[in-house]
């Protein structure tokens, strides 16, 4: 059972205690953007096998939105942060660079290896 | 290959079984093939078949990372049906269940395809209103399914409490030929018969490169060496977007987690097939007298091929109340598999942007009901670069806007 500390009331809460939301720092693309970047904010999502980032909710307890950092094939939490930030912050990218090296996700990635980004 | 039948058995009882070969090669790829899937579950194989078997395409290997049909063609519940709601699922999966019938006979492998009918309980008045409609639906495009009564379903399946205090039976979808088939045989069944076409299925050989010139695919590379092709199709359920991503094209679709349980055998007392969508439980009486029960998908992207203990739980809960005889029975197993679910929940059967590379991706938490039609679709695809079965399933449809919104019929997703 997936467990993540809420980054805002610091309880360790248990997967049925969440509610998941999705892909972590979206652009939202709305009226003047071109049909391909509104097909893929609307449709298309990160899908990687490995780290990823995502939007969580603390849906029976705080009640408020944060980010989490894992791994989807191990199911590794990298650790949690607040939701008032447009990209992961620096210490959960040092977090996922020591256990996973040359990882990326969409336009992040260890800065040691920049190969295999997606702008 | 020999053909099985009743003096095959005869004839090996005689001689203490000796005379039975593999039923597939296990052969080294070729340095180049018309066409290569990517995939040995029952879509791929399919797909393969059909290619041979409609178009005369035998020149193809089947490559698979791990074994035959060991995704979620030997994972999920095994359930067959067609009472779908937007017409051109109808077309597909009730061409998919036809196909099932005369499987066995079509591929000298007995599937264990099993017509006993299927019965989607409403539990809320939502879903009474839902199966009504799809009830119409399926009368307007020649799906034979009918709304019964809760009397009826009781009829039907005698071990269901129907006054539940939180889930009461408010009546049902019925198909009476929808029913349950054996999955690994439709695998076995497929894979021996693309065999003895000539077609080559490799076995432990993971894609790790997809090798394109321009925009035309022209090979892939393996853990097995690089493999040259006119054609590919990907059909590799959960993995699609790893497939498609070696490619260079993303695909709509994510990644979860379904998982299913099996109880002790006990003594047959369910004949049909009962599914529970609001409570997230399907359940079929195995022939070796499991209790086949399915549950809910994960709500994160995961690859882990494990389920969550509060999905069993949940599933497992409301199951209790609406079959109150099950509250004793032990499970025996439990597992997931990786399905890869599209915003409209239903699959994507299209060309894509890379030319030569066709994806057969997107079925969910229901695609084995799929196997044969989705081959089927998927060879013609690939055969002639258009299929009517496969049109309305295009990638290009989220771009369109013509979803087949499929949320109430494959239930479980949402």
């Amino acid at each position: 059972m997936l467990i993540l500390e809420c980054p805002y009331c610091g309880v360790k809460a248990e997967e049925s205690e969440l509610s998941a939301g999705g892909e972590a720092h979206l652009t939202r693309f709305g009226p003047g953007s071109s049909d391909d970047e509104f097909h893929d904010y609307l449709f298309v999502r990160e899908n990687p096998k490995g780290v990823h980032f995502e939007r969580w909710r603390h849906a029976n307890g705080c009640g408020k939105w944060f980010h989490a950092a894992r791994c989807t094939m191990t199911l590794e939490v990298f650790g949690t942060y607040s939701a008032q930030t447009t990209e992961p912050p620096q210490e959960i990218k040092d977090v996922i660079t020591a256990k996973r090296p040359g990882w990326s996700w969409r336009n992040v990635s260890d800065e040691t290896n920049t190969e295999g980004q997606r702008t | 290959m020999k053909r099985y039948s009743a003096f095959a058995v005869a004839r090996e009882a005689l001689r203490y079984n000796t005379g039975w070969g593999r039923a597939w090669r296990s052969p080294e790829p070729k340095k180049h093939y018309d066409v290569i899937i990517v995939g040995a579950g029952g879509h791929g194989l399919a797909t393969a078949y059909y290619l041979g078997k409609n178009f005369g395409i035998t020149n193809v290997a089947i490559i698979e990372k791990g074994w035959l049909g060991g995704g979620n063609t030997g994972r999920n519940t095994t359930i067959i049906r067609s009472n779908y709601l937007q017409d051109p699922s109808a077309a597909i999966y009730e061409k998919a269940r036809s196909l099932y019938e005369d499987m066995s006979q079509d591929l000298n492998y007995n599937v264990m395809f099993s017509p006993r009918g299927v019965i989607m309980l409403a539990q809320t008045e939502h879903e009474v209103r839902g199966y009504k409609r799809t009830a119409h639906a399926n009368a307007l495009q020649g799906v034979p399914t009918e709304w019964i009564t809760p009397a009826r379903v009781k009829e039907l399946v005698p071990i269901i409490n129907l006054a539940g205090p939180r889930y009461p039976v408010l009546g049902g979808l019925w198909q009476e030929r929808g029913g349950t088939a054996r999955h690994d045989a439709v695998a076995w069944g497929y894979a021996r018969a693309c065999s003895d076409m000539g077609m080559d299925i490799i076995q432990k050989c993971e894609v790790t490169g997809v090798r394109r010139d321009g925009d035309r695919v022209v090979g892939v590379d393996t853990t097995k060496g690089a493999i040259d092709c006119n054609k590919i199709g990907m059909v590799v359920a959960g993995n699609c977007s790893a497939l498609s991503d070696m490619a260079g094209f993303r695909l709509p679709v994510e990644s979860v987690a379904l998982q299913a349980l099996v109880s002790e055998p006990i003594k047959p007392c369910m004949d049909v097939v009962v599914m529970a969508n609001t409570v997230h439980g399907y359940m079929s009486q195995s022939d070796k007298g499991e209790m086949v029960i399915g549950g809910g998908t994960d709500a994160f992207n995961n690859y882990t091929q494990r389920g969550s203990f509060h999905h069993i739980e949940e599933t497992v809960r409301a199951l209790v109340e609406t079959f109150p005889m099950v509250s004793r029975l032990k499970m025996l197993r439990q597992w997931g598999g990786i399905v890869d679910v599209t915003g409209d929940r239903s699959p994507i059967i299209s060309a894509t942007p890379v030319e030569g590379c066709f994806v057969n991706c997107g079925w969910g938490t229901g695609g084995f009901k799929a196997i044969p039609g989705s081959g089927w679709a998927m060879a013609e695809l690939m055969a002639k670069g258009t299929a009517p079965l496969a049109e309305e399933f295009s990638m290009t449809r989220f771009r369109e806007g013509k979803f087949i919104d499929e949320s109430v019929a494959a239930g479980v997703a949402h």
